[in-house]
């Protein structure tokens, strides 16, 4: 390998990647974007849940049950209707995803028997959703019960103490405030930068060609290895950049707590993006079309690494056979790795593992895109 | 070797020998058995019909193609083992312009330079002289895709030499260029060759041959003829030419493909060429054979034979031979 030719191609390509609009709007555009639309549109937590209340008794315990769930910030009270077939009508116009409904002896059986029930009806064509609605409302109505119950026994005279003879004293770590952006965000820069990496690359071989400058390229004496190291580099340091764009926006934009040092930061996003760029250039190489190229790599890093990656989608809860599947997918390394840095400040031997799958994934694909670089016309 | 760019001192030596040369793609075979040589300093020209397969020999013999059968000697190295050897040692120009077209003339010199290891010392002095060579001193600045057709062919001519090869493979380097740059062009690849680089070049325009020291003709996939332009003209035809002017060139043209020694008939232009046995009996007996059938042309005449009357010779006994074969 000789360091001269090696520069000679980098240059090149550097000058190619300055004068393509094209490639550099892929570069420096599409991160800002797609961090913004990713990091605001991708969220599990449900607050302000739509909910519709048919209060058919309208006495002063329904209202404060429903003052209950008025107070709660997990939930908006968007309608309150007098009829079931306006309720029926406020689901199917999906004005809201949880209606609540106070029977008219609520109160009446509340006193006779000391207990009394109200219906929630749910719109569980989103079942997650469905199953947090139903999980919080039942927290605020048993909320409102204990009330109750301990008003009734103050009421009979006893001077009544709460007994609970256990509780649990839970301590969260990493995200105290359980706030699932913290979990997301990290893995949202993992996502954008195996889009991109691959995206940039993927177009460096198929472009000379289509533009007929290969053949005058492997006429002369470069070598493979020098070719796809010197074509690389630029898009090492143009995913360097973006990398620190996406990055910045998620500590300060986002506000992620970042509690892992740079240096370990740098050197797990630059072994990711060696993989991610890796693969780009293998595409080229072996398909000689600018479009198919980009294309099969958006396809092959796009489903993987949104599905398989555990950026959203925890890999624990998938069935045995995908979890194994997931190994191959090279992303999920990164999101460990990247998590782990931003949330628990992980160190270099901390991420031993990932860091080793990742070096092993890196070696695997220069290896086989060096070879699949063939210096003939057959 | 202390710098593989220099021209190899031995000029007498062929520095390019094809050796019953076959390539096949699939069933289709490209290059039909190939046997030739090129001296040091000589300047070979491939003639042949678009598809003969001129670009294929030379691809082989740069080694971007394996050749299925026969062997490829460059610069006294089998291209076969040593591909990266040659590559060090040729210049080539493809027959699609592979120039870098959004980089500057400077910047794709440049980037030669570095490919090719010219020594950092030697490259500004290379780069002007490949840039005085192309006519170009003032537009080293300028994208290559802003040039015309006869300045990005001698600038990629001035790429394929910066690192002095001693041999050059140019595939129809002149093929969309007009003719006074075709002229210029012509005038490079001479003094090229009196320093002693060997030139392999094809073309499909018959007058270009004219300025090739040596010209190999090739119809599908095999050589059918070689030799000087003149040797050519003078033996490859396997007889005497004459020049038939008239009017109704399609009637005389069937009466003449039935007369008595005529071997061939042709059109060029808007008049006939028939090749006969011999000049002086034709003169005297065909104007009587004509005016039997109601001809009569306005001028015959004996005339020596040019490259492309040679070659369509040369084609028609080529395709008539192998009728004869099948």
């Amino acid at each position: 390998m000789r360091l001269r030719r090696l520069k000679a191609i980098a240059v090149k390509e550097i000058l190619q990647v300055w004068r393509d609009p094209r490639s550099l709007m892929i570069a420096l555009l599409m991160p800002f974007t797609q961090m913004f639309l990713l990091g605001y549109g991708v969220t599990l937590d449900l607050k302000h849940i739509p909910v519709c209340t048919f209060d058919r008794e309208a006495s002063q315990n329904s209202q404060a049950l429903l003052k209950h769930f008025e107070a709660s910030s997990y939930f908006a009270i968007t309608r309150n209707v007098q009829t079931y077939p306006a309720l029926v009508d406020a689901i199917d116009r999906a004005d809201c995803k949880i209606a609540i409904v106070i029977p008219p002896d609520f109160s009446e059986r509340l006193n006779d028997t000391g207990s009394s029930t109200v219906q929630a009806i749910l719109d569980a064509t989103d079942d997650n959703t469905a199953n947090i609605a139903l999980g919080y409302a039942l927290a605020v109505v048993s909320g409102y019960s204990a009330d109750v119950a301990l008003d009734a026994l103050n009421r009979q005279g006893t001077q009544f103490q709460q007994i609970q003879p256990m509780t649990v004293q839970s301590r969260v770590w990493f995200n105290e405030d359980l706030e699932s952006r913290n979990f997301i965000i990290p893995g949202v820069v993992a996502v954008i930068m195996a889009l991109i990496g691959a995206q940039l690359t993927s177009l460096t071989i198929s472009r000379e060609w289509e533009r007929g400058t290969m053949e005058l390229l492997i006429s002369t004496p470069v070598k493979p290895s020098e070719v796809m190291l010197g074509k690389l580099a630029p898009y090492l340091v143009l995913g360097w950049i973006d990398a620190a764009f996406c990055l910045i926006i998620a500590a300060f934009w986002f506000g992620v707590p970042f509690r892992g040092t740079v240096f370990t930061l740098f050197v797990t996003t630059t072994l990711f993006l060696i993989v991610v760029l890796g693969i780009g250039y293998l595409l080229s190489v072996l398909i000689r079309s600018q479009i198919g190229a980009s294309q099969i790599a958006l396809l092959l890093t796009m489903l993987p690494t949104t599905l398989l990656s555990g950026y959203v989608f925890p890999i624990d809860q998938m069935p045995k056979v995908i979890q194994d599947i997931t190994y191959l997918v090279y992303s999920r390394y990164y999101v460990t790795i990247i998590k782990a840095i931003f949330l628990k400040g992980a160190d270099l031997p901390a991420l031993a593992m990932p860091i080793l799958f990742l070096l092993i994934y890196a070696t695997a694909v220069m290896v086989l895109a060096a070879r699949a670089f063939r210096k003939n016309l057959d | 070797m202390t710098d593989p760019g220099r021209p190899i001192e031995a000029r007498n030596e062929d520095q390019v020998i094809a050796d019953d040369l076959v390539k096949r793609f699939g069933k289709f075979v490209a290059v039909d058995h190939v046997s030739f040589r090129i001296a040091s300093g000589e300047i070979m020209g491939f003639l042949g019909p678009n598809g003969a397969g001129k670009s294929t020999i030379i691809r082989i013999l740069c080694g971007l193609l394996g050749a299925s059968g026969g062997r490829a000697i460059v610069a006294g190295i089998d291209v076969s083992k040593d591909p990266e050897g040659v590559r060090q040692r040729i210049g080539y120009m493809s027959q699609k312009f592979s120039l870098y077209r959004d980089l500057t003339v400077e910047e794709n010199l440049r980037f030669f330079g570095g490919i090719y290891s010219v020594p950092r010392a030697e490259l500004a002095e290379r780069m002007r002289f490949a840039i005085d060579m192309a006519g170009l001193a003032g537009r080293e600045g300028a994208l290559v895709a802003t040039l015309a057709g006869g300045w990005q062919q001698r600038l990629a001519l001035g790429c394929a030499v910066l690192h002095r090869p001693p041999i050059l493979f140019l595939d129809e380097p002149t093929s969309g260029v007009e003719p006074a740059s075709r002229r210029r062009f012509w005038d490079l690849i001479h003094s090229l060759a009196s320093d002693g680089v060997t030139v392999l070049v094809s073309t499909h325009y018959m007058d270009e041959a004219e300025y090739c020291h040596r010209v190999a003709l090739i119809n599908h996939g095999r050589l059918i003829a070689t030799g000087s332009p003149a040797k050519l003209k003078q033996t490859a035809i396997g007889g005497e030419l004459l020049l038939v002017e008239c009017d109704g060139l399609g009637a005389t043209l069937a009466a003449l493909q039935d007369a008595p020694d005529v071997q061939d008939c042709s059109v060029f232009g808007n008049a006939l060429h028939i090749l006969v046995g011999n000049a002086e009996k034709s003169l005297s007996e065909l104007p009587d054979f004509l005016s039997a059938k109601g001809l009569r042309p306005r001028r015959m005449a004996r005339i020596a034979p040019s490259l492309e009357d040679v070659f369509v010779q040369l084609i028609a006994a080529d395709v008539a031979g192998r009728r004869a074969v099948a």
